[in-house]
């Protein structure tokens, strides 16, 4: 596991905040997509963009990288802006999202975009595809350090297959695969807990024989300590739940879930007109603390 | 006149009868010896959909998904990502049945080079019912971008196309049969992907002539209509098409300019299948009167595979009854 100085924390903080802007301003500027879940996911793609992952932004094909696949793909603004602040490319670009011939799809494209490991959207086949992967690495390689982390949504636990593959990984004791599901408890229809209850997730899923931490997803150190332990696990695969707050960092968005797949301009009146939504949200992500400094700089 | 590299007994009308997936289930353990990257998955069908032979003889390159089909598509494609080929094997019926989507987006939109295996299509499975005759399959796969399409005619020709397959780069769906097909190509006879091949030629000296195109495990019945039609006084063409997508378009405009007029032949709905690619093509191309068999937008029912054909209309007579109408 890699410690984290406290000086590194705040400065993934501070890069999570800058990704926020990023994804405010690309889906204001596309006009449609989903707000809440990229907000709400900006701290863990931060962690593993920053610190956790093994990669080469500049040689997104490297053979030794580790995997990220995005299961809930239309989470995709927090993984395209994350992706251009690590350097794959210029974050100039994230303003094409969503537009006649960008590579940045609605819903990622693998073969558009270098960095992408997969094509992803429809809900549910994102951890099916991370177990062929990591089945496959113990084929080819069985001293392969190789990680293989799937994103998954909770909503998104609905669907029958993810229960298909988590058997599967069971089965396999794929220890090279971990699991972050991003509990923000909110989907299209409501909160999942009226849409579809979950609960208990922590022991469906060690009933599947999965090693589960649940954490806090916005805490840097939490989420990093979890990384470490699931990367420990022997003879397991293993789960993160990371409880995130669906559109955090923009209080007035936060925890409503209409902000699902509106974007800001289009999002609910209630507490703020259309026209002041994209302004209202970058100047309260400008505030908080640590990206004033890195605003103005 | 048949194709000179058929079986020679042919005109006799004896035949030998082995199922099409039998030819699978070698080829795919001869494919695993030439390239070791070939992997395989099944969903708790190992034995009927002959991956069993492979299973035994490369234990770690085989993956037991359960009874799971959607799992099953996306597994292969991520096993594909890491540089694999894995051959995914169920009924036609459940994949690409039940997992059309994930076949779809995981695998196709992926471009993952996935063989996706659907044992147990059409009416030919008998006993089992209409939910395990799988006859849209064809239809369901054609409509995806990339996907090739193929319905190898007997045991020969699936044991020569898996091979193939397993060197194509690229997404690829073909079907088997489950029941006893009669074995009408040799060892030797030619197999490419996308190619259509003439298994038998008319007598050009009889003034009337049709042409009958067949995909998949009706080639004999269609090889023995065109023996029937000749006797008749009518000149009969069989160009057989295993390959549906890409289809051969030159020699099937060819085959349409020479005869005029065509009959299709599969095991399949005539919705999408391969007389829906034939009717497509023509009509652009070089509009041809055509009459379709296979089944007509029914459910199939139990029974004995050749009660069934000839139930819904795929048996020797009803091609020659339909070519005689054509023309």
């Amino acid at each position: 596991m890699r410690y984290l100085s406290p000086e590194e924390v705040h400065s993934l903080e501070r890069q999570a905040n800058i990704i926020r802007q990023s994804i405010i301003e690309m889906l204001t500027e596309a006009g449609s997509g989903h707000t809440a879940g990229p907000l709400g996911m900006a701290d863990v793609f931060t962690l593993l963009y920053f610190s956790a992952l093994k990669h080469d932004p500049k040689n997104p094909d490297w053979e030794d990288r580790d995997r990220l696949i995005l299961s809930n793909g239309h989470i995709c603004p927090v993984l395209y802006a994350t992706m251009a602040h690590a350097g794959y490319f210029p974050v100039a670009e994230l303003l094409t999202l969503r537009k006649f011939g960008s590579r940045l799809q609605g819903h990622p494209h693998r073969t558009f975009l270098p960095g992408l490991e997969t094509s992803s959207g429809p809900l549910g086949s994102g951890i099916s595809q991370a177990v062929g992967m990591a089945l496959a690495e113990r084929i080819n390689n069985p001293y392969s350090s190789k990680f293989f982390y799937c994103l998954t949504g909770d909503g998104e636990l609905d669907e029958g297959q993810i229960w298909e593959a988590l058997m599967l990984a069971g089965k396999e004791r794929l220890n090279n695969l971990i699991v972050i599901v991003d509990r923000n408890g909110i989907q299209i229809d409501g909160f999942t807990k009226d849409v579809m209850p979950l609960e208990p997730l922590v022991e469906k899923f060690e009933s599947f024989n999965f090693d589960v931490q649940a954490v806090d997803g916005h805490n840097m150190r939490a989420l990093n300590d979890a990384i470490g332990k699931a990367q420990a696990v022997y003879g397991q695969p293993s789960i993160i739940i990371a409880h995130t707050i669906p559109s955090k960092g923009v209080d007035v968005f936060e925890r409503d879930f209409r902000w699902h797949g509106n974007p800001p301009g289009k999002g609910p009146e209630d507490r703020v007109p259309h026209d002041e939504q994209a302004k209202v949200a970058l100047a309260h992500l400008r505030t908080l603390a640590g990206t004033i400094e890195a605003q103005d700089s | 006149m048949f194709a000179d590299h058929l079986q020679k007994d042919l005109h006799t009308g004896a035949v030998e009868k082995k199922p099409t997936r039998n030819g699978y289930g070698e080829g795919l353990l001869e494919a695993g010896k030439r390239d070791e990257r070939v992997v395989a998955l099944c969903c708790d069908l190992t034995e009927s959909t002959k991956t069993d032979a492979f299973a035994n003889a490369f234990p770690k390159r085989f993956v037991q998904v359960g009874v799971a089909e959607q799992n099953l598509a996306s597994v292969g494609s991520g096993m594909a990502a890491m540089g694999k080929i894995p051959f995914i094997s169920s009924y036609a019926m459940f994949s690409p049945g039940r997992n059309w989507e994930q076949i779809r987006t995981t695998i196709a939109y992926n471009e993952a080079n996935v063989k996706i295996v659907g044992a147990h299509a059409g009416v030919s499975v008998g006993p089992d019912g209409a939910t395990h005759q799988a006859i849209e399959d064809i239809a369901i796969m054609r409509a995806i971008p990339t996907m090739v399409v193929i319905a190898p005619a007997d045991v020969h020709e699936a044991y020569k196309m898996t091979l193939a397959v397993a060197e194509y780069i690229g997404p690829v769906y073909f079907r088997l049969g489950r029941s006893n097909t009669p074995v009408v190509t040799t060892p030797e006879s030619p197999f490419t992907i996308g190619k259509a091949e003439q298994m038998y030629f008319r007598n050009e000296s009889l003034e009337k002539k049709v042409g009958i195109v067949s995909t998949g495990s009706l080639l004999y019945n269609s090889l023995m209509a065109a023996v029937a039609l000749e006797k008749q006084g009518i000149g009969t063409s069989v160009l057989h098409m295993a390959t549906i997508k890409p289809l051969d378009g030159a020699m099937l405009e060819k085959f349409a300019t020479e005869h005029g007029a065509l009959v299709t032949v599969e095991e399949h709905q005539i919705i999408g299948g391969l007389g829906s690619a034939v009717a497509e093509y023509l009509s652009e191309a070089r509009p041809t009167k055509i009459a379709r068999i296979g089944v007509h937008d029914r459910f199939g029912q139990s029974g004995e595979p050749d009660e069934l054909i000839a139930h819904y209309g795929m048996d020797i007579p009803s091609i020659v009854s339909a070519a005689q109408k054509l023309i």
